[in-house]
């Protein structure tokens, strides 16, 4: 399982939307989020994205006042996943037309299909923009 | 109660409305949920599909945002789940794959709806399906689907093949048998030509060659050609992921596979993928000269990078190249070394771990010495980062890259006096240990704990209480090297150890105890037949305290033949200075200190007598109860000097159980009794440990020196310190020596040859780095006494689940045929492991490590296990399709197996296997 959980999280420290591949209890989320939110968020822009987590790594993003971090095992490629918060940013772009918070917030369950969209069982399984959007906007002409 | 009315349907708050509501909330965020909840609890028991959908997709949210269960609502989620239209399917997915686990008691219901979907002509509900799949399999519905989700693998809709591809690794893993099925399909799709189907493919592949590569070989082929032809960075990464777990198995694919990789790295503009390649090489492909040193230089490229993401990973790699060539860390020393004083804290650690790493028997003098004023100058964090790994690096494997003891423990000394040191436990534990383990080092040992325990200031600092009970302890129990105990009494007693915890205290009590029996001793028993001592025997066991000290002890040496420094008058001071530091620790409320400082007490009352006497008039009298007095002192000292031995943490269990001895009577009784008593935290180490040898005669003959030799730090400090607390201290003739303030713990003035800058340290780092320089001790490594059983590192316990080998066992099945790739001779013990009885076999697959999986005999006893596993299942379904399936494999598997006959007898009905090669394709050779 190469990804372990996508969570974004605004700079208050609260979580936006939260993704996890493996099970956790409420009570080991909220401690696993907590730990993570409060490592990431006091790092600057000058310093490196990714943090040593527990057993795994954190590869994080800011965009604007949103946290994208993902947790990934230790052989994960870095950079790969840099690339892929990027390319998950600019689909809800696409999407939402530049993206931010409150639409995260309003389209949550958007937001999570999007990314169910993206990867699966922990491993990406679409790269590509428009494969990605076709069926959601299938469904938002449907209903 | 009763459901909500209609009313409540109509108006039933959206999504949208709890969003803006609880932005918008006045009451307070916790409670406007509670009541959203209440709310949600009412709306999901309602008829109406949409009602229910709408308050399970509100559930969902405050479960996902704000952590608030919602495993009451998966019944009702399998209620939405079964709804004809597509809206309320996807909102019952998503509750679903959010809040379900393998404990979710209505988990078994779920098949039937998943089943009913998988095979639904609309591929949207195949995909949500799919999804909700590879999130919420466990055996059951793994085992179920699997002729469903067999089906899907070859679908012509790409959107939900895809996927298809993607649920089966959990599948697999959740259901072993599975493989026999899909794993053919799966391998088909490895050839399609669709980036999408690729990428899933290929993702499956590298996750399950991750668990078990060996059995995957037989598909380099394949994964060869994906490697040449990808045009997908993605895709390529995941191939090299899985090359770099097969090039270690087989040296010819390595050899094949290393030039294409080589050409990527230098063709590739995106760096994800030229950092992989880079990876790949350095973790699997190490002894390629060339594409090292290609790999090397692109590591080059990443350290001067200014993006601070590509310098972490360009030291990460050169952490994994560190272990098989460190001329590479060598190369680029400067850059990691200047990473020391980066802004990011985890560069720091990476750069930290690397120079860590260079640390070998003749630098790490010259290493902890920079890395130590580094310590001094960073942030308490790294700065204790930075203490620990060096701890850690010196005593590895015992201390196996320290030659000159002496120096570490004054390494330690200086390291305890950081100001931020937090390592106190550790540098206590190496103290004590090195002080057991290395003889030779004991009278360094003494001197840096004097300079600890003399120095007033260092006990106002709590972290360095721990090192302060080692010091004490050491100086208790090495006392005979110090060549003034006098001053370690006053050390051990002086009014500032008030701040010590209680458990550290009666250490200090307790060393005390130890060192005033030394002294009476010397005085007294020794003292009274002075001309009598052989002067040999007396430099004999100085001995290696004056190879160190050279001339300016031998000069000492003749001053403590003729003057012992304990003379009457000072044991009279000395039982005075006693009486009036542990009388007020008569009343402690700690049990430790209290006992101990009674024993001190009663000891000194015992003896004092008899000093007050031989210092008075001499009668007949008391000359007859000095002898007793002598005798007590003998007694204890003889108690005492007995040595204590590093003792193996297993030693207990070699003890025989007396016989008559129960040790497994309940001891219930004894919690209701002492129960409420909490049991002190005290480390008493010092007095855990049995004394193993008898080694008296080296302790009984031993000479003090005078100190007139010293004029360092801690005894001007000790000079301050009695002038202030002169009440407190013996009476002395010589003059004081005058100093300045009161020294603070960490005295900047000692750190005065600090570099500052890092060009420097680069400087002094390079010269240290060169690995010729030949150490500069004349004298050989001291004996380091190891235990053989504890010491030597252990074993990691090799914990494998038996599921993911019966995985491995079942895709070797399917790839090797029933045939190993093993070689003939250990075939031949085939037989022999395969008689053992059934339940044997199972035990032995269980505990079985990967390690073993070449292992013959186990492992094809495993095989056997899958095959009548999986054969009673595929019984059971009697699926037409599996058997369609199993009939081609019959058809297609070559007739070169010679077990396989056997195999065929014993099992009723045989497992075929397709002919997929059973040994190394011809393109490797």
């Amino acid at each position: 399982m190469g990804i372990r959980f996508i969570l974004m999280v605004n700079k208050q420290g609260q979580t936006r939307l939260a993704q996890y591949y493996e099970w956790l209890t409420l009570e080991e989320r909220r401690a696993l989020e907590g730990e993570i939110v409060r490592k990431c968020l006091a790092r600057n822009e000058q310093q490196c994205s990714f943090v040593e987590h527990r057993n795994y790594k954190i590869v994080y993003r800011r965009y604007a006042s949103l946290f994208f971090l993902v947790g990934v095992d230790n052989d994960e490629n870095e950079l790969a996943i840099l690339e892929f918060i990027h390319l998950l940013v600019e689909t809800m772009d696409r999407h939402f037309g530049n993206v931010c918070e409150l639409d995260i917030m309003f389209h949550l369950e958007k937001a999570h299909f999007m990314l169910e969209e993206m990867v699966m069982n922990g491993s990406i399984v679409e790269t590509s923009k428009a494969n990605i959007l076709s069926p959601i906007q299938l469904m938002d002409k449907a209903s | 109660m009763s459901g909500p009315s209609l009313m409540d349907s109509l108006f039933q708050r959206t999504l949208e409305d709890l969003i803006k509501g609880l932005r918008q909330q006045l009451i307070g965020e916790q409670a406007f949920i509670s009541k959203a909840l209440e709310e949600i609890r009412k709306e999901i028991k309602s008829t109406d599909l949409s009602t229910k959908s709408t308050a399970l997709l509100k559930l969902c949210y405050l479960s996902n945002l704000h952590f608030h269960d919602m495993s009451f609502a998966a019944f009702h989620a399998l209620e939405v789940l079964s709804s004809p239209r597509f809206p309320h399917k996807k909102i019952a997915y998503h509750a679903i794959s959010l809040s379900f686990h393998d404990s979710t008691p209505v988990l078994l219901l779920i098949t039937n709806h998943l089943r009913k979907d998988l095979t639904s002509t609309n591929e949207f509900e195949v995909s949500l399906s799919l999804q909700c799949l590879s999130r919420i399999a466990n055996v059951d519905l793994a085992r179920d689907l699997t002729p469903e989700v067999f089906t899907l693998l070859s679908s012509n809709k790409l959107y939900v093949r895809k996927r298809a591809v993607a649920v089966v690794l959990r599948v697999f893993e959740k259901y072993p048998d599975s493989v026999r099925v899909c794993f053919k399909r799966l391998v088909e799709n490895l050839e399609n030509y669709d980036p999408q189907i690729l990428s899933a493919v290929v993702g499956v592949f590298s996750e399950l060659a991750c668990k078990d590569p060996r059995s995957y070989l037989p598909l380099a082929p394949e994964f060869y050609k994906i490697l040449v032809d990808s045009k997908s960075n993605w895709i390529s990464i995941k191939v090299l992921k899985i090359f770099a777990k097969l090039a270690p198995l087989e040296p010819r694919l390595a050899n094949r596979v290393v030039e294409p990789i080589c050409d990527l790295m230098r063709k590739t503009g995106a760096k994800s993928l030229l950092f992989e390649c880079v990876r790949t090489v350095v973790t699997s492909f190490s002894e390629y000269e060339s594409a090292v040193r290609l790999a090397v230089e692109k590591i080059r490229e990443f350290l001067v990078d200014e993006d601070p993401n590509l310098k972490y990973l360009g030291l990460h790699a050169l952490s994994i190249v560190a272990s098989k060539h460190l001329w590479v860390v060598s190369e680029n020393k400067e850059v990691v070394i200047k990473s020391l004083s980066d802004p990011d804290p985890n560069i720091k650690i990476e750069s930290l771990r690397l120079v860590m790493a260079m640390v070998s028997e003749h630098n790490v003098a010259e290493i902890s010495k920079v890395l130590v004023n580094y310590a001094l100058k960073s942030d308490p964090l790294f700065c204790n980062e930075i203490l620990g790994s060096i701890l850690s690096t010196c005593s590895r494997n015992v201390y196996e890259i320290i030659v000159d003891f002496d120096w570490y423990v004054s390494l330690l000394g200086e390291m305890s006096r950081i100001p931020h040191c937090q390592m106190g436990e550790e540098i206590e534990n190496q103290f004590i240990d090195i002080g057991l383990r290395v003889k030779d080092v004991r009278p360094e040992l003494v001197r840096v704990a004097r300079d600890l325990l003399i120095d007033p200031a260092l006990l106002g600092n709590s972290f360095l209480h721990r090192v302060l009970s080692a010091a004490a302890w050491v100086s208790g129990e090495y006392v005979e090297f110090s060549r003034n105990p006098l001053e370690f009494m006053e050390a051990l007693l002086q009014p500032r150890t008030s701040l010590l915890p209680p458990s550290i205290m009666a250490i200090y009590i307790q060393s005390a105890f130890k060192v005033l029996v030394f002294c009476l001793h010397t005085c007294f028993v020794r003292g009274g037949s002075t001309a009598g001592v052989p002067a040999s025997a007396s430099y004999e066991s100085f001995d290696d305290l004056s190879v160190e000290n050279g001339a300016d002890s031998t000069v000492a040496h003749g001053q403590t033949c003729t003057s012992a420094p304990i003379t009457n008058e000072s044991i009279v001071n000395l039982l005075k200075l006693v009486e009036l530091a542990l009388s007020p620790l008569l009343g402690s409320h700690d049990v430790e200190v209290q006992e101990r400082a009674r024993n001190l007490l009663g000891f000194v009352d015992l003896i004092k007598l008899e000093a007050l006497n031989s210092s008075g008039q001499e009668e007949n009298d008391s000359e007859r109860k000095g002898v007793e007095a002598t005798k007590i002192i003998r007694l204890v000292h003889d108690a005492f000097s007995k040595e204590l031995g590093p003792v193996s943490l297993t030693a207990q269990g070699k003890v025989p159980v007396p016989d008559g001895l129960t040790l497994n009577e309940n001891l219930g009784d004894l919690e209701t009794i002492c129960g409420d008593i909490e049991l002190p935290s005290s480390n008493t180490f010092s007095f855990g440990y049995p004394s193993e040898e008898k080694d008296v005669s080296s302790f009984s003959n031993l000479q003090i020196k005078e100190d007139s030799g010293q004029s360092n730090e801690s005894t001007s400090l000790l000079a301050e310190h009695r002038k202030r607390h002169g009440l407190y201290y013996l009476p002395s003739g010589k003059s004081e020596v005058i100093s300045n303030d009161y020294p603070p713990a960490n005295d900047p003035a000692l750190q005065g040859d600090n570099n500052d800058n890092a060009s420097d340290l680069v400087k002094l780092t390079a010269e240290s780095l060169v690995p010729k320089r030949k150490p500069n001790h004349s004298k050989p490594r001291p004996v380091v006494v190891k235990l053989d059983e504890v010491d030597e590192k252990p074993v990691a316990v090799k914990q494998l689940e038996s599921r993911d080998d019966s995985l491995s066992g079942a895709v070797r099945d399917i790839l090797f045929g029933s045939e190993d790739i093993l070689p003939t001779s250990s075939r031949s013990n085939l037989p022999n492991s395969n008689r053992k009885g059934k339940k044997k076999q199972h035990m032995i697959t269980q505990v079985e490590s990967k390690e073993n999986v070449v292992d013959d005999g186990n492992s094809s006893s495993r095989r056997r296990k899958d095959h009548s596993h999986g054969k009673e299942r595929r019984h059971r379904k009697k699926n037409a399709e599996e058997r369609n399936e199993t009939d081609r494999k019959e058809k297609e598997s070559s007739s070169n197996h010679p077990r396989r006959h056997k195999s065929r007898q014993r099992a009723e009905e045989p497992l075929k296997v397709p002919p997929q090669t059973s040994v190394i394709p011809d393109f490797l050779l």
